[in-house]
């Protein structure tokens, strides 16, 4: 039986507006996350777990992610299939919608929210779920403050019992991690129409207890946003020193976790990381610090710069002696004047910067 | 022909905006262009042919200025003496009381210079203009005001002069009036005739008595305000003169001023003294220098940083690798480490920046689309009590971390900083 692979249904939705104004250039999926597009570090880890087709549910036609993902694919001996909502149908619609995918085989699939990184644990995830034979499994991953988070309660055998909304008093630590593994007789019970998994159709599973909660090990972020893209980055490069240390940066002037593509260059006196990831052409010139960022391909960082927490989108050019921090990004192609101060600034792609911008402010 | 001249320094209570920078030096020796405030008078003076002796008033202590003096003279080979008031008798009353000194020798004439004023001194000028008045027997010029043209705005905030066209009879003046007089202002730079001690002492005659026959007067018996007390008096009696200048011309209120001024006398430096100012010689040893910067010879900066335009580095200065400066001035034995950025900013003595630092001020400079605008000198914090942005300012020795940002930032003497600062002061 094991020839027949396994699927999985990716929900990649609509424009990616809260990463912002990257996605302005190019679909959230295909954003390099630690110097690889978000969707291949799961499309890679679901392949590593058997997966032989991955269905991507978006709402919007998206010509350049196919052509990129295409080619992907054929490296990866799978195959790709799109499943377009004419209108957006929320987080259980796309089910009901890829139904005829997904139900080629009996066997269970994968289901996962675009955003998530975390140490993609497909294949334990499997095992789990076989062992438990109810319909359904999620995922669930512990947070500090359950109370900002919906969170799963569940019994000592990991069947969950209810969801919380934002939990005033403390009930569980554990908040759905966006990944799932699901029976393809979930989809009869969710209609096509526009409807959220989280509160229209897991509810009544666990209620029926068909729902199991399996813990995740290890970190977890939603980088679908700056802020936590930046967050995601650390923990991700820390957990590559664990398990895969040697693609870490051991050049001139490495700091703690650094990743650099092997095309890009970096000057001397330079001071990079901790926590930095430079993509390819990147040109880092002589006596720049750069700490919690990413350099978006081929993007140009001049002399005696200083950045902290900033993301700079591809092909920017950041000129000498500026300083960028608090959660600036750059779009695609930005300039930045020498000797400019830039805090917390969302810069809209082809902008030429050329007076300081102190206070968070986005420049269109 | 002798003259002579008197530069009116004040004393430590003076001077007070310019903190904290005379915090740790008296004002008229804080550095611009590389040389103290008043050696800039001094050199216009030892230049000027036929001056003898140039006589500084104030109440600093001896100790505080002798050695510059002491320097001066040698520099200068012109006789310097330091007179010490022995409590402020206001810009005419010290005047008065050294006038023995003054008066002795008999020179033609003598200078009179407020301290705090920066220019291109014209005191040749000045002095031919004087000695050209038509001098009838009883209505002999006393004395001719420096002027300069100001804004109607700013110039409620000087000394305003009517004067007559032809003649530049000072036919009335008021010292920072309320309403618009005139916009020529008085630059704080005179020469009188020695005849003006009998003028001054009728009016501090008459001074003394009504002290002490009224005894409303609050100030010190003595005190006297040029301005005040003997200009305004001296308008429309057929005595007074001012000469117009369109040299440039600034007063020295607020640390911010002395950005603006650096500028000027850096500019003034290439006719005047080109050997003053840094050259950029290419590749090599040299650091790279886009004109106008100044740098002592005794200060090291290394070949990649990055200086100008106008920047002053003194005495004993370190600048790093990657270092850039731009309308700054560093003072004596401070250290500018590697990478790090000074923009607008005033370093003080024996202070440290760290690596890839930023330390940023705001610029005041006069409005440069107003014709004849001066410097505005506003007041620290504005009417909502919130901090007016500045030029950053470092008091002597205080240590600026590596990798933060000091933005609109005074920053009190020797205090060691932990953290990025926007727009505060500290003590």
């Amino acid at each position: 039986m094991e020839e027949e692979g396994k699927r999985a249904l990716i929900l990649v939705g609509g424009y990616g507006t809260r990463l912002r104004p990257l996605t302005l250039s190019r679909p959230k999926p295909l954003v390099e996350f630690a110097n690889k597009p978000i969707l291949l570090h799961q499309i890679e880890a679901l392949v590593d777990a058997g997966v032989t087709e991955v269905i991507l549910a978006v709402s919007y036609r998206a010509e350049q992610m196919e052509q990129e993902l295409t080619a992907e694919a054929t490296k990866l001996g799978i195959s790709i299939v799109y499943s377009h909502e004419t209108e957006p149908l929320g987080t259980a619609g796309p089910i009901a919608l890829a139904k005829k995918h997904l139900t080629k085989s009996t066997k269970p699939f994968y289901v996962l929210n675009s955003d998530i990184i975390c140490d993609f644990p497909f294949k334990e995830l499997a095992s789990f779920h076989e062992a438990h034979g109810r319909e359904g499994t999620i995922v669930v991953t512990k947070v500090e403050e359950p109370s900002k988070y919906g969170v799963v309660v569940y019994d000592k055998n990991n069947g969950i019992q209810s969801f919380v909304e934002k939990p005033q008093e403390f009930i569980s630590n554990k908040i759905n991690a966006g990944l799932y593994m699901l029976n393809p007789s979930v989809i009869d019970r969710i209609e096509l129409r526009p409807t959220s998994i989280e509160k229209e159709v897991f509810p009544q599973m666990a209620t029926d207890k068909q729902l199991f909660a399996f813990e995740l090990q290890g970190f977890w972020m939603d980088v679908g946003q700056p802020k936590d893209f930046l967050t995601g980055m650390c923990l991700y490069l820390k957990h590559l020193r664990t398990t895969d240390g040697e693609r870490l940066y051991k050049g001139n002037g490495a700091v703690g976790n650094v990743l650099v593509d092997p095309t890009a260059r970096i000057g001397n006196n330079c001071q990079i990381g901790p926590n930095v990831t430079i993509g390819p052409g990147v040109v880092i010139e002589d006596g720049v610090c750069i700490k919690r960022s990413t350099i978006l391909r081929d993007a140009t960082i001049r002399s005696n710069s200083w950045l902290d927490s900033c993301i700079v989108g591809w092909k920017c050019l950041v000129g000498k002696w500026v300083r960028m921090e608090g959660t600036t990004v750059l779009g695609e192609d930005v300039i930045v004047k020498d000797e400019t101060y830039i805090n917390g600034g969302q810069v809209l792609p082809h902008k030429n910067i050329a007076t300081s911008v102190p206070e968070p402010q986005i420049i269109m | 022909m002798m003259l002579k001249a008197v530069i009116l320094i004040g004393g430590p209570e003076k001077g007070t905006r310019f903190r904290p920078l005379s915090l740790d030096i008296p004002k008229p020796l804080f550095p611009v262009g590389g040389l103290p405030l008043i050696q800039h008078h001094i050199e216009a003076c030892a230049s000027t042919p036929g001056l003898k002796e140039i006589l500084l008033i104030g109440f600093y202590s001896v100790a505080q200025i002798q050695p510059f003096v002491n320097d001066m003279q040698h520099q200068y080979n012109v006789t310097i003496k330091y007179l010490q008031e022995f409590v402020a008798l206001g810009t005419a009353g010290g005047l008065f009381h050294f006038r023995d000194q003054i008066r002795s020798g008999s020179p033609d004439a003598f200078f009179v210079m407020n301290g705090d004023v920066c220019a291109d001194f014209p005191l040749v000028d000045l002095y031919n203009f004087h000695k050209s008045l038509p001098s009838s027997c009883n209505s002999k010029a006393l004395v001719t005001i420096m002027g300069t043209e100001a804004t109607r705005q700013q110039s409620l905030n000087y000394g305003c002069m009517v004067t007559n066209k032809e003649s530049h009879e000072v036919t009335h003046y008021v010292e920072k009036p309320n309403s618009y007089v005139s916009t020529l202002i008085n630059c704080g730079i005179y020469i009188f005739s020695l005849d003006v001690f009998q003028t001054i002492g009728e009016i501090f005659t008459m001074k003394q008595e009504e002290y002490y026959k009224i005894g409303n007067g609050n100030k010190e018996a003595g005190n006297l305000q040029l301005e005040q007390d003997i200009l305004a008096s001296l308008a429309g009696t057929g005595r007074m003169f001012a000469m117009q200048t369109s040299n440039w011309w600034s007063q020295l209120k607020t640390a911010g001023s002395a950005i603006y001024a650096n500028r000027h006398y850096l500019q003034l430096y290439k006719t005047k003294h080109p050997e003053r100012l840094a050259i950029s010689e290419g590749a090599g040893e040299h650091c790279s220098i886009l004109p106008d910067v100044h740098i002592d010879s005794t200060a090291s900066v290394h070949p990649t940083a990055v200086l100008g335009p106008n920047v002053s580095i003194g005495p004993g200065v370190t600048v790093g690798s990657g270092v850039r400066i731009r309308e700054s001035i560093i003072l004596s034995e401070a250290t500018i480490d590697e990478h790090s950025l000074i923009l607008h900013s005033i370093i003080g003595r024996g202070s440290r920046v760290g690596r890839w630092a930023r330390v940023e001020g705001t610029p005041s400079d006069p409005d440069p689309n107003k014709p004849f605008a001066k410097m505005e000198n506003p007041p620290l914090f504005n009417k909502d009590g919130r901090l007016n942005p500045s030029i950053t300012i470092l008091g002597c020795s205080v240590s600026v971390p590596s990798e933060t940002i000091l933005l609109n930032t005074i920053v009190l003497p020797n205090k060691e900083l932990s953290r990025s600062i926007k727009n505060e002061i500290i003590l």
